[in-house]
């Protein structure tokens, strides 16, 4: 891969310093192999007042890079070349001293995940107000509130006697956020400030960060893996690729005429900004299906699964023996076709994956119906259930998680076949190297463990598993969010040729419109256990009735960004 | 909070029912006749055997004795062991005595097993780091006899830091080296922990954005580390000092410490149901409110803990 300078060295043209400037930018890292160059040649150049986003997948240097300027590299890193100019000042090795001087007043920070950021032994007052004395600023109970509702938390006063533990998710990033501004930064270093974080909250988090820090005059370095919410909230974009700036200009620009490879294939497998358009990829499916299915075929295809006023009544305990009701999911009712996906999309805490429990026959519905292939699920005897889950696999979210990390590639794929006791020790053999190759990974993964195997391979494992029992109906929950883009873009369209091929039904449960967009045929929209809209995909995205989806919809990053046809 | 602490205390009652019990039918079911071994070799006159059994109710069913102990104990007198001596006398002998053993034990295990561990977890493979580690598990292999005898040869005959033994005059000062070979096990497991622990929380995100916060280096470890990491150790603690309190019975033979591990082991040689109970009673009190403690303490530490729910 060539590597081409993409200086961009605005400081000769407009005669204003830059705050910021990283030239040839190397980082070490001292590992159990030897040293490892996770960061070369990197540029970087943050004018007072700009935002600049950095962009690339985990392990691109993209976080190394921000942590180097405020000098929190691990223990195992450093800066092996270059300089970090702040102002002038080379920081690249400046001392311990210097750096805790800089950290809070000049250069701030916001962390990327807000549930493990704050510590949760001390109030989040206290928090505020040791950043506010290590930085010699007024601590008071009112300067602590103040900085507090200036993150835009209601109530400030006596949110800041609360713990983290007492606060969700939005409001603990605003606890972030607010600590990351309380002093007044020339710089904020932001990573990945929002990516735990619902859409819509993302959304409403990151137009106040944009609000105060363009009160404050505040330049912000962003790190983000997601292109399209660079391209909306910077005003230039660094695309760094296996430790090396591969292209950077201004973000419009960059979007609507990426030169390097790799930026390419982001701008086209962005799901954000795929949202406009249709899939490429589906339409073909859809088309071979139709060639393969007989027409009786199709015509029995109606509801293959039927959701039926179905709910789930949880007990929340409170106090002694006391309990309420509530209901995480609440008459929810659905078909899915044969052959088709349907999607249900919906916030954290919406019910969805509830739904996706129940139809698993992992947890008992309170109310209601499931029926599959015209058979209620839950008169189900044991032996019929057994037969069931043979029809209906599962995909799960965290690919790290749901591979057993002591069985070998071979041994998880095949272990759902021994159970059901499908052939022979050759013919399971057999049947595990045809799953490797349709999930396209190479025979050489059977005797692999799952640590052995990138995050996108892992997930291929898993539906290789899924797959192992020639199921009918695959469940897939979240199970493409925990993925690179790139990698995300690569799952998606294994998914669709599958389904094509195969003739699968998918029920895709997802936080992520833009997956939706990709991948679905019909979606449904949850909100508080509730469906609130139900429709086909175009119908949905290009006329959503109610409140809730249009703002779903509008959170998606870079939805906004008008692209050129050529790239859209 | 009042009412956990109250509930804590009403389970009190049915583990100290069901302890002082089961110890003392164990005493009772004990072979042998602890009247006969108090005259050793001389065969005392049958009627004198039979005044002093039933003196001390041993002539009466094991429901009655239990009972008797039982009421004894709620009216605050605890009986007279077999020596004729006042139970209680000797009990208010003994107790501060180990209280005092233990508290110290304690003290330098919290206080060298803490630092020791904040320091090696800190610069985790440094030099410091290899030899505490090192010196901790040759301290944990070592068994507490030979660490025993060993220390009351060199410190206490050799070197003559110390007296060697403690005896009748007990004192913090005398007390010291046996509550450093007492102490000195336990204090290799709270560095261990406490070293885990620091170097586990030191990589935590939120320590990395206390720093990021621009606080000071010790500001830090203090504020964001030590907190942190001291929710184990103190547990550990907790449950030791309900073990330390109980007695080293072996620290307290080598060094001759007239406190409760002494008493209790002749107490079990004698076969005296009485004091055997009464001192186990005690102790099931002290064992209750360490952990009592050690869950406030808990829930101080990590304010996410919160009982009454």
């Amino acid at each position: 891969m060539t590597t081409p300078d993409v200086r961009i060295d605005e400081a000769n043209t407009t005669g204003v310093r830059p705050l910021l400037e990283i030239r040839d930018l190397a980082i070490t890292f001292k590992t159990g192999g030897g040293e490892v160059q996770a960061v070369r040649n990197a540029h970087l150049t943050i004018m007072p007042g700009e935002t600049v986003a950095i962009v690339g997948e985990s392990g691109s240097g993209k976080s190394t890079t921000a942590l180097a300027a405020i000098g929190l590299l691990p223990n195992n890193g450093r800066v092996s070349g270059g300089q970090i100019l702040l102002d002038g000042e080379d920081i690249a090795h400046a001392t311990e001293q210097r750096m805790i001087e800089l950290r809070g007043n000049t250069i701030g920070m916001v962390p990327q995940d807000p549930m493990s950021n704050l510590n949760p032994v001390w109030k989040i007052g206290y928090q505020v107000r040791e950043t506010l004395r290590a930085n010699g600023r007024p601590s008071g109970p009112d300067d602590i509130a103040k900085v507090l509702s200036q993150a835009g938390l209601p109530d400030a006063k006596r949110r800041a006697n609360q713990y983290p533990h007492e606060f969700s998710g939005g409001m603990r990033q605003r606890a972030l956020i607010a600590i990351g501004l309380s002093c007044q930064p020339r710089l904020l270093i932001a990573d990945e400030p929002t990516s735990a974080l619902d859409v819509t909250v993302q959304r409403q988090i990151l137009d106040h960060l944009e609000t105060m820090t363009n009160e404050l005059g505040t330049s912000v370095l962003l790190i983000t893996h997601d292109l399209g919410l660079a391209a909306e909230r910077a005003d230039k974009v660094v695309v760094m690729y296996q430790g090396r700036v591969v292209e950077a200009g201004p973000s419009l620009e960059l979007l609507r005429n990426p030169q390097h490879p790799y930026t390419k294939r982001l701008v086209e497998s962005a799901p954000s900004l795929a949202s406009r358009r249709i899939q490429v990829a589906k339409e073909q499916g859809v088309e071979t299906t139709d060639l393969l299915a007989p027409a009786a075929e199709t015509a029995k295809s109606d509801a293959f699964l039927q959701i039926q006023d179905l709910r789930k009544v949880y007990k929340l305990r409170q106090g002694l023996g006391k309990a309420t009701d509530f209901a995480a999911v609440d008459g929810v009712s659905f078909d899915v076709r044969r052959g088709t996906t349907t999607a249900i999309v919906g916030e954290s805490g919406s019910g969805k994956s509830t739904v996706a429990k129940m139809v698993l026959q992992l947890e008992k519905p309170t109310e209601g119906r499931i029926l599959f292939d015209g058979v209620d699920t839950s008169a189900l005897k044991p032996a019929e259930l057994f037969k069931f889950r043979r029809r209906v696999q599962p995909i799960f979210q965290d690919p790290y998680g749901s591979l057993d990390p002591m069985y070998n590639i071979f041994r998880t794929i095949e272990e759902p076949l021994r159970v059901h006791k499908i052939g022979d020790q050759a013919s399971r053999e057999k049947k595990v190297r045809t799953l490797l190759d349709q999930v396209a990974l190479p025979q050489s993964a059977m005797q692999r463990y799952p640590n052995e195997l990138s995050g996108g391979q892992r997930q291929r494992v898993a539906i290789a598993r899924a797959l192992a029992l020639d199921p009918e109906v695959i469940i897939c929950d979240e199970a493409v969010s925990a993925l690179d883009v790139l990698v995300q873009a690569q799952v998606l369209n294994l998914l669709a040729d599958l389904q094509a091929n195969l003739g699968l039904t998918y029920l895709f449960i997802t936080h992520d419109l833009a997956v939706v967009r990709q991948i679905a045929d019909h979606v449904c929209v949850m909100e508080k256990g509730r469906l609130v809209e139900t429709g086909s995909t175009d119908e949905v995205f290009e006329s959503p009735q109610q409140e809730y989806t249009n703002a779903l919809l509008n959170a998606i990053p870079g939805a906004k960004l008008m692209l050129p046809p050529e790239v859209a | 909070m009042i009412r956990f602490i109250l509930r804590r205390l009403l389970q009190v009652i049915p583990v100290f029912l069901g302890t002082t019990l089961l110890v003392y039918y164990m005493v009772f079911a004990l072979p042998g006749d602890p009247i006969a071994a108090l005259f050793g070799d001389r065969q005392p006159p049958q009627a004198v055997i039979d005044t002093l059994r039933s003196q001390y109710h041993l002539d009466q069913p094991f429901w009655v004795q239990y009972g008797l102990f039982l009421k004894n104990l709620f009216t605050f007198n605890l009986g007279n062991d077999f020596t004729g001596q006042p139970i209680a006398a000797s009990l208010a002998r003994v107790f501060p005595v180990t209280a005092m053993l233990a508290i110290e034990a304690l003290a330098i295990q919290a206080i060298f097993g803490v630092a020791f561990g904040v320091f090696a977890g800190l610069r985790r493979g440094g030099w410091f780091d290899s030899t505490v580690l090192v010196a901790s598990l040759v301290v944990i292999a070592i068994p507490t006899f030979v660490l025993g005898f060993v220390f009351q040869l060199v410190f206490g005959v050799q070197l003559g830091w110390a007296k060697p033994t403690v005896g009748a005059n007990a004192n913090w000062v005398t007390l010291l080296l046996p509550a450093v070979v007492l102490g000195l096990v336990s204090f290799a497991y709270v560095l261990r922990l406490t070293r885990a622990s620091v170097s586990e929380n030191m990589n935590a995100d939120y320590v990395r954005t206390a720093t990021a916060k621009g606080l000071s280096r010790p500001r830090v470890v203090m504020a964001h580390i030590l907190r942190n990491s001291l929710i184990p150790v103190v547990t550990y603690l907790g449950a030791n000092l309900g073990g330390l309190m109980g007695g080293a019975i072996v620290t307290e033979g080598i060094f001759n410490v007239p406190g409760v591990g002494n008493k209790l082991y002749q107490a079990v040689l004698r076969s005296e149901g009485p004091t055997i109970v009464s001192i186990v009673s005690v102790l099931v009190l002290v064992f209750v409110v360490a952990n009592l403690l050690v869950d406030l303490l808990y829930a101080w530490l990590d304010p996410r803990i919160r009982y009454d729910q």
